[in-house]
């Protein structure tokens, strides 16, 4: 009883901070207005995530690794050690790595780069231990310097265009024993899984209450998941094989979620149920 | 050997370039093996796909001829209850369809699945968080009556909902061995008794 009591509390609290996942009221540009100001009002209190943020603040000038440097010089697509705007602009083709990059993976090659650590120390790693746990305060810190930008990714480059193909197909490409797809959940309008709303990523309005919404804290699971996480168990309810961490199907997907959101506000950290 | 190395420069220029027509499968299929790995009971043998799952991939539905030919394929999955008995226990019923659990990577076997109904499908009067991808089965029984071809269409539709329609977002609860026997017959009892929950307010 006392726990049904706690649900309908989570639920309730999930109508109010859902609100803006709704992709119905995100129909158009003045909706956009609506969704920061609900944003706003929702993070008044604080976010938890600028906790976790404080402390990516500090590790990213922390000299580190076995060549112990801090990551004050890394290139995000802006330049070395411009964070303003950087993560409103990825997942974008990066010419030095010859690669299509989202945060998480950009973030690896400056680490490994500048730092000599490992990749396979966050590939490898299990969520929020170790070095993963690292790169997730990172992504609190960086993503926070986009707070308020539009989703502006580069499809200019053919390598992008290739990844949105490939996004695209993923999105619908059904399998495992349950017979689902991201389609299943996110391929029509107005849908909701027990209370939850489900955004259509399929339309501009319901990718960019999405993809515009995360990194997030969490408040059920107290936890701070980063986009790679978040897709990761979207896998995991999918009943398919696990994702690798960083794997190209993550970042194909992240380019057909922020290209199709193109324009939509980014409010990151979100804050959600 | 010279041209063989010609042909080899052409083909990685080529393939460089945007979707070059049919080598988006092709690099589709090889991204999506690099992609996976086996977690725990979750193996990387489920990203390869069925005929129908393959069929039903597409941004959209196959047409009616190519629908009609699976569902005729996947009717024949079908094994209605051995006993002739097609109703358990509702109480029990009404736990399967509010448990989600099971065949995630972080569950520990693959035989112990809830239903997942309330996912998707408005069922009791009294349960308030039920979602809408499905249709509201609210007074299943009430509505429909017990006639042997409801109830027959029914068991079918929770065993393989494929039947009926072929790219259908519900999951095949019988053929791909989601739920038992038992628990589908404890779901119909949920579905069709006047006692329950779905059928009395």
């Amino acid at each position: 009883m006392r726990q049904k009591k706690l649900y309908v509390l989570l639920t309730a609290l999930v109508a109010a901070v859902g609100g803006m996942a709704s992709p119905a009221a995100l129909a158009d540009k003045a909706s956009d207005d609506a969704a920061i100001a609900r944003y706003r009002e929702m993070i008044a209190d604080g976010n938890p995530a600028e906790l976790v943020a404080g402390q990516g603040e500090e590790l990213w000038k922390t000299k580190r690794g076995p060549k112990n440097a801090s990551l004050e010089k890394c290139d995000l697509g802006l330049g070395p050690g411009v964070l303003k705007g950087a993560s409103a602009k990825l997942p974008r083709y990066f010419k030095d790595t010859g690669r299509v990059q989202d945060l998480e993976t950009r973030l690896l090659t400056c680490m490994e780069t500048l730092q000599g650590i490992d990749p396979k120390t966050v590939i490898d790693a299990k969520w929020l231990k170790g070095e993963r746990e690292t790169m997730a305060a990172l992504v609190a810190y960086v993503v926070t310097q986009s707070n308020g930008q539009k989703i502006d990714i580069d499809m200019t480059p053919p390598q992008m265009k290739k990844m949105y193909e490939l996004g695209k197909m993923a999105f619908y490409y059904r399998s495992g024993p349950m017979d689902f797809a991201c389609t299943t959940c996110h391929g029509d309008t107005g849908k909701r899984i027990r209370l939850q709303d489900l955004p259509d990523l399929r339309t501009q309005a319901g990718a960019a209450a999405g993809w515009g919404t995360w990194p997030a804290y969490r408040v059920s699971s107290g936890e701070f998941w980063t986009m790679q996480h978040r897709l990761n168990d979207c896998y995991r309810q999918q009943r398919t094989a696990e994702p690798i961490f960083g794997s190209d199907v993550t970042i194909a997907l992240s380019v057909f979620l922020a290209a199709t959101a193109k324009g939509g506000p980014v409010l990151t950290p979100g804050l959600k149920r | 050997m010279k041209k063989i190395s010609i042909l080899a420069a052409l083909m990685a220029v080529s393939s460089g370039a945007f979707a070059a027509g049919g080598d988006i499968h092709a690099e589709f299929a090889a991204m999506m093996d690099r992609s996976f790995k086996t977690t725990g009971i979750a193996d990387k043998y489920r990203m390869k796909q069925l005929d129908f799952q393959k069929a039903c991939s597409a941004e959209k539905e196959p047409s009616k001829k190519v629908m009609q030919a699976i569902e005729a394929e996947q009717l024949k999955t079908i094994r209605y209850p051995a006993d002739g008995k097609f109703f358990g226990d509702w109480k029990e019923g009404e736990k399967i369809a509010i448990s989600g659990r099971g065949l995630t990577w972080t569950d520990k076997t693959r035989f112990d699945n809830g239903g997942g109904c309330y996912n998707c499908h408005q069922l009791s009067h009294k349960e308030i968080a039920y979602g809408t991808i499905g249709p509201s089965l609210q007074d299943y029984g009430k509505v429909r009556g017990n006639s042997d071809e409801i109830v027959r269409y029914t068991w079918g539709k929770i065993f393989n909902a494929k039947a009926f329609n072929a790219c259908s977002n519900m999951p095949r609860n019988g053929d791909a061995e989601i739920l038992t026997e038992q628990q589908m017959k404890h779901l119909m009892a949920f579905l069709f008794d006047p006692e329950s929950p779905v059928n009395k307010k």
